[in-house]
């Protein structure tokens, strides 16, 4: 007994470091994409290529005053920041990276994770609210409207996969992908499913919460110091969660692609395609401008919503009917 | 490792030593210089107007109520997603009546113009 917990404890320790790497340098490799597609260099001069620009930041921003804003609502100030991070670190309990590597394997993980995941809407409505200033207070209405309505979107494209798999385990599900990938029956699930998680963490092209250019910066325009960076850190925390789910759910986890190079471990493989995933969320963030709100809204009620339920009836009936 | 739960308990342990840990560490060790005009809200540079406590658009609440609807049936699907392959045509049939409804509210709220944004 005593040796499963030290070695749970171990585990997490690993899983929470390798969480903490992949945000760090998201930071720098969001930088870097960005240099790279307008035409710049990003960051360069701390270390080599720049390598040491996310601990420079961390540390700067540790060193800044904490500002609290005189009238401001004291504990949700201090709450939103809090709650920004914990979802994203909650989720990694029940990501396998391998077979037999993951913290802990629970039959209803895609419920955990839906069930947890969808605590971050109240760090940015609380973050909006507490700080008792307009422009955040309007940041967070946008976004808490947002992520519900994506938050439908993204359990109905989950619904879809339990369907196939039987499981809401995730390691079943990964399993289950063995011959053929999710993606390749499901295709319409992971467009949507990408759709409403880009959607959710707020980013371009659906980062209206934190419009810059009408909203100044959005939910956090309050925050300063390492209150600030949390919410930046929440939101790559959730990239890179809800990259790492992606991959379970529709890329075949530590499975390698049409079985070619079986001599690379599994949980290679799975760090590969989550940073792909990742490497394509920047990509978008950088290409393509900013939708409004109207557009948005609409996008996921009269949109995606029928059409991920059309995409359950029609599986449904595939896998009823179809042997 | 199949249901274990405790292994959750420590993450949530660490999840929120992590938060508050980091921000009572950055309150510690930055100054603190407060300055009236500092802690004010932020509009722009401008002298901030009243108070950000104000009556919001009523189509948020809206928005609100019909997530509420629809992510509870979206939740009656999950268990039907899990076990409907072993119970034959009567369980499809009988969520295909089920998402039928799901969509009549659709069109409902549709025809409404809740869904409309001015």
């Amino acid at each position: 007994m005593l040796e499963t917990v030290i070695l749970t404890i171990a585990k997490i320790i690993i899983f929470f470091a390798v969480l903490m790497f992949f945000v760090a340098y998201g930071t720098y490799a969001e930088r870097k994409v960005a240099g790279g597609i307008q035409d710049r260099i990003g960051p360069l001069h701390c270390g080599p290529f720049g390598l040491l620009q996310p601990l420079a930041d961390g540390l700067k921003l540790f060193f800044k005053e904490d500002i609290t804003v005189a009238k401001s609502d004291k504990p949700t100030y201090y709450i939103a920041p809090i709650l920004a991070v914990v979802p994203a670190i909650l989720v990694i309990a029940v990501i396998p990276v391998d077979e037999n590597i993951m913290i802990t394997d629970l039959n209803i993980a895609l419920l955990y994770f839906l069930a947890v995941s969808s605590l971050s809407v109240y760090a940015i409505m609380l973050g909006g609210w507490a700080g008792n200033s307009k422009y955040p207070l309007l940041g967070g209405l946008r976004s808490a409207s947002q992520f519900i309505s994506y938050e439908l979107v993204l359990g109905l494209s989950i619904v879809c996969v339990a369907m196939l798999v039987g499981s809401f385990s995730l390691r079943d599900v990964v399993l289950y992908q063995k011959d053929m990938w999710m993606v390749f029956k499901q295709p319409i699930a992971f467009i949507c499913y990408m759709i409403a998680a880009i959607a959710e963490l707020n980013r371009a092209p659906f980062d209206l919460p934190e419009a810059e250019s009408e909203l100044v910066g959005g939910y956090h325009t309050e925050y300063s110091s390492m209150k600030f960076a949390m919410f930046f850190l929440g939101e790559y925390a959730n990239m890179v969660v809800s990259s790492a789910i992606a991959t379970c759910l529709f890329l075949g986890g530590w499975y390698a692609p049409f079985s070619i190079l079986p001599f690379i471990p599994g949980f290679i493989w799975f760090l590969i395609k989550t940073f792909l995933i990742f490497f394509f969320m920047l990509w978008i963030r950088w290409t393509y401008p900013r939708v409004r709100f109207d557009q948005l809204m609409g996008m996921s009620w009269k949109v995606l919503m029928p059409v991920v339920l059309l995409n359950i009836l029609v599986t449904g009936f595939i896998v009823t009917f179809g042997r | 490792m199949r249901e274990v739960y405790w292994p959750l308990i420590l993450v949530a342990i660490l999840a929120f030593g992590f938060g508050i840990g980091t921000i009572v560490i950055s309150k510690l060790v930055g100054p603190k210089r407060p300055d009236p005009s500092k802690l004010s809200p932020y509009e722009c540079g401008v002298e901030p107007v009243g108070d950000a406590r104000k009556p919001f658009f009523i189509h948020y609440y809206m928005i609100a109520l019909l997530f509420l609807v629809f992510d509870i049936e979206v939740i009656f699907l999950y268990p039907w997603a899990l076990k409907f392959k072993e119970m034959g045509s009567f369980a499809f049939w009988e969520m295909a009546v089920f998402i039928v409804i799901f969509l009549g509210i659709f069109l409902y709220a549709y025809v409404k113009g809740v869904l409309e944004w001015e």
